[in-house]
């Protein structure tokens, strides 16, 4: 188990290698001088061009530049946006918000998604099944930044139980609202996967024995069916989390919502490599972490299953 | 009674006031006219790009703040009319050598005076090509620019400064220039103490000024969510704060933004997003507004461009300035929020005409139109295989509508192929046009940095200038520049730049479409809001209500 985790760990390296020559090679083939974003409609004299691209390391050859970010990061020191920002105090800055609302989606996509996934697999064909599936197609249906203007209309602006916006200090009923929106796209595919799981087992040989032996239904649903059910379910909320952390650019645009969408957003229409590569790099190694959650969480939810 | 944020912050702060000066009986809570002088204004903002100096900030959301910090030499009232502020008097007697001396007792927030040292070393820093400073270019008409500017060089002043004593010095420029002493309002003239200098960096984070508002603490400036600005006691001057602070909420866009302007969680919203134009004033109905400001919105068309140079390129430009019914366009698309362009420069100008000769090129008349480019086809005929684009970044602004409704005007009224380009982000659009590598026209947009005529015309139109993106060059126009500057007086002054304009009325190297008017509401909570003469609210006139 040990050896497995280390050697997950391992693997990290060259994912991280080719991510970020990557993406640095992406960024590097925008069209545009980066200098222009930083001079605006004025322009900067000649004088201050050559500075600014002598600043950033911008007059070197794309190689140069890839090895001096790389030298930067092993180090420990991710360098300065175009702003003069130290990077890291940045993600420093945004990643606790954009955390705190992914987790929020998470665990009511979650939540909610199980809970009502459960019922429908179990009341199969029944009113609450077929309701539940109309609305999660619905939900699906509708693109999010609708749904998010619209439920910042409504709930923000005309029934004024919440702010429209969030603040800086994006506490957690501030931050209710976006993370509804951001997890009920989610939520609709965790229902549907849920209830398929469950009318898939609940018709399965285990689970009649278990009835035969007398266990309480209760039981039978929780621990048999349930905790057997989980897995698809499982592996699709980890690499939502990682989806959440990255992919809230609309829903973190439309909240006003300090975090990783947003500074990635801005970093990109700059043409902000350092930025971008910084950020992009350590979503991935979000997602490599939260896949490796899901298979552990494998083990734990199938005994069958053994990692040596 | 519905609380806001400001409202409840605004209570806390009555009750620490009340408890504090429980004896002292005095009523500080409605100051003039009603309002109320102690409310925290929250107004919308965006996030400075650089650190707060003034030399290293060229955009709007950093000048916001730079504008309420800091105090130059003189500032601008409503109108755009300059008033003293540090400055005594302003001297000179041949438009050239500028004699400035300051008012006595003025000091920065930590205490140090503001002497002409303040002035003489935060311009030399800002000219120094070692700084890199983003706007250096605005120092260039003073002796001594050239050799400090210059690419790698180690000279860090300029030879037309002298400090003469503390409240006194002289500035000696390279050429006579009489709107010059318009420009001292500008931020990068602004003064700063000894501490910017030592440590640049860590000062733009926490900077120390002398204007009407201070940074509430150190780290007021929460990087891409707020900068709270309290008002600086020790500042006396036109420009006194009516409210107890201004805090800027930094939104990522503005259709964030206007959805708590009207659940009244924003007091002053100064764009209102294109989705919400035709509905902002029946939203706000009183509180609405709809203010013109020094900015225009132009298409330049390159003469490196075939099709474009020469006798048939001006008759060529002077047909698509015809084709273009603006009345229609600023009625239909901007709702009424643009005014059609009568000239280069902006209507809230000192000197401003909408009469000059040549002006009627750029009314809708679609026969001339059609004329003309006859006439142009007749001198060389047009290469269809390369069709004029008009270019336009897609980044930010909404642009896309306009440049489409342009290019139909244009299509149907002198039937040639014409279309729009959207360029993904500005800097792309900058690149090319900065390298000569435009293969179209391109929008540009001027908004004025001190209120001037000759900054709508020297920094987009003379033969070489950094914005000059057709690449005109009429060595009559510059002579006539360089005339106007020269002039003993503002007034003389206006009338020769009026008279280089009408080159520009014939020439056409760029094509006036409107002018820009600042479209802005504000809540419930508020009074006394009022734009000033470049599209930004007068934040310090604004009270609580």
């Amino acid at each position: 188990m040990v050896w497995y985790i280390v050697r997950r760990f391992l693997q990290l390296i060259p994912v991280f290698l080719g991510a970020t020559l990557l993406v640095y090679f992406l960024v590097f083939s925008l069209p545009g001088d980066a200098t222009a974003a930083i001079c605006g409609e004025r322009g900067c004299t000649p004088a201050v061009v050559a500075g600014l691209r002598e600043q950033y390391n911008l007059d070197q050859p794309f190689w140069i530049q890839y090895l001096l970010y790389l030298k930067g990061v092993l180090t420990f020191d991710l360098g300065t946006n175009f702003s003069g920002r130290p990077i890291a105090t940045i993600i420093a800055e945004v990643f606790p918000t954009t955390a705190k609302l992914a987790i929020m989606a998470l665990v009511i996509e979650a939540v909610f998604g199980i809970v009502f996934g459960l019922i429908a697999g179990l009341r199969k064909g029944r009113i609450f099944d077929s309701s539940v599936l109309v609305l999660s197609l619905i939900v699906i249906a509708v693109p999010i930044f609708v749904l998010g203007f619209l439920m910042q209309f409504l709930i923000g602006v005309k029934l004024q139980w919440t702010n429209p916006t969030v603040s800086g200090d994006a506490t957690i009923t501030e931050l209710l609202l976006p993370a509804v929106v951001l997890g009920l796209v989610s939520f609709a595919y965790v229902l549907r996967l849920t209830r398929t799981s469950i009318i898939e087992n609940v018709n399965a040989d285990y689970v009649r024995t278990a009835t035969a032996k007398g266990l309480s239904r209760r039981r039978v649903v929780v621990v048999h069916v349930l905790r057997n059910s989980l897995i698809p379910v499982v592996t699709f909320l980890g690499a939502d989390l990682g989806a959440l952390m990255g992919g809230a650019i609309v829903t973190e645009g439309i909240f006003n919502v300090n975090g990783v969408g947003n500074t990635l957003y801005r970093a990109v229409l700059n043409g902000d490599g350092p930025m971008v590569v910084s950020i992009v790099t350590f979503l991935i190694l979000i997602f490599c972490l939260a896949n490796l959650l899901v298979d552990l969480l494998y083990a734990w939810l199938d005994p069958r299953i053994r990692y040596a | 009674m519905r609380f806001t944020r400001t409202s409840k912050m605004l209570s806390v702060a009555a009750l620490a006031a009340l408890s504090l000066s429980a004896c002292g009986g005095g009523d500080t809570e409605s100051g003039a006219e009603g309002g109320n002088t102690e409310a925290v204004i929250v107004v919308d903002g965006s996030e400075p790009q650089n650190p707060l100096i003034p030399t290293s900030t060229n955009e709007v959301g950093g000048g916001a703040i730079l504008d309420l910090v800091f105090a130059g030499l003189v500032s601008y009232d409503a109108d755009g009319k300059p008033q003293n502020e540090m400055a005594e008097s302003i001297e000179t007697e041949d438009a050239q050598n500028y004699t400035i001396t300051l008012k006595e007792g003025k000091t920065f927030t930590n205490g140090d005076p503001v002497t002409a040292s303040s002035f003489v070393d935060a311009w030399n820093y800002g000219a120094a090509a070692k700084n890199a400073q983003l706007s250096s270019y605005f120092f260039e008409s003073i002796e001594g620019y050239d050799e400090a500017s210059a690419e790698g060089s180690t000279v860090e002043t300029m030879s037309g400064l002298k400090v003469v004593d503390d409240r006194t010095f002289t500035v000696a420029l390279s050429q006579p220039e009489s709107d010059w002493p318009l420009r001292l309002g500008y931020s990068a003239f602004y003064p700063l103490p000894a501490a910017a200098l030592e440590d640049p960096a860590t000062f733009g984070e926490n900077p120390i000024g002398n204007g009407p508002y201070k940074f509430a603490s150190e780290g007021a400036w929460q990087h891409n969510q707020q900068i709270e600005l309290v008002p600086n006691d020790e500042y006396e001057g036109p420009q006194a704060a009516q409210n107890g602070g201004v805090t800027f909420k930094i939104y990522q866009n503005d259709t964030t933004a206007y959805q708590d302007l009207i659940s009244d969680n924003l007091d002053v919203l100064k764009t209102i997003p294109t989705s919400d134009i035709k509905n902002f004033e029946s939203d706000l109905g009183e509180r609405a507004i709809e203010a013109p400001y020094a900015g225009n919105q132009t298409i330049a068309v390159p003469y490196y461009l075939p099709n474009w140079e020469g006798e048939a390129g001006k008759l060529r430009r002077q047909a698509l300035s015809m084709a273009i019914n603006r009345d229609e366009i600023t009625e239909v698309i901007f709702n009424g929020g643009r005014e059609p362009a009568k000239d280069f420069t902006a209507p809230v100008l000192e000197g401003y005409s909408a009469d000059l000769p040549g002006s009627e090129n750029l009314e809708y008349n679609p026969e001339e139109a059609k004329k003309l480019w006859a006439d142009a086809e007749k001198i060389s005929p047009y290469d269809e295989s390369q069709p004029l684009t008009i270019g336009y970044n897609a980044d930010k602004g909404d642009h896309k509508t306009w440049v489409e409704a342009v290019v139909n005007n244009i299509k149907n009224n002198l039937g040639i192929e014409v279309a729009g380009k959207p360029y993904a982000t500005f800097k792309e659009a900058r690149t090319e046009a900065t390298d000569e590598t435009l293969t179209g026209a391109l929008r540009a947009g001027w908004q004025a940095d001190y209120p001037s005529l000759y900054n709508f015309l020297g920094p987009i139109y003379a033969t070489g200038a950094g914005s000059n993106d057709a690449r005109y060059s009429n060595p009559e126009f510059d002579q006539q520049l360089t005339d106007g500057l020269a002039a003993g007086s503002v007034e003389e002054g206006n009338e020769a730049m009026n008279k280089a304009q009408e080159h520009l009325l014939e020439d056409l190297p760029a094509i006036p479409l409107w002018y820009q008017v600042a479209q802005g509401g504000w809540s419930n909570n508020v009074d006394n809001v009022e734009f000033g003469w470049n599209g930004v609210p007068l934040y310090y006139a604004i009270t609580g209500k």
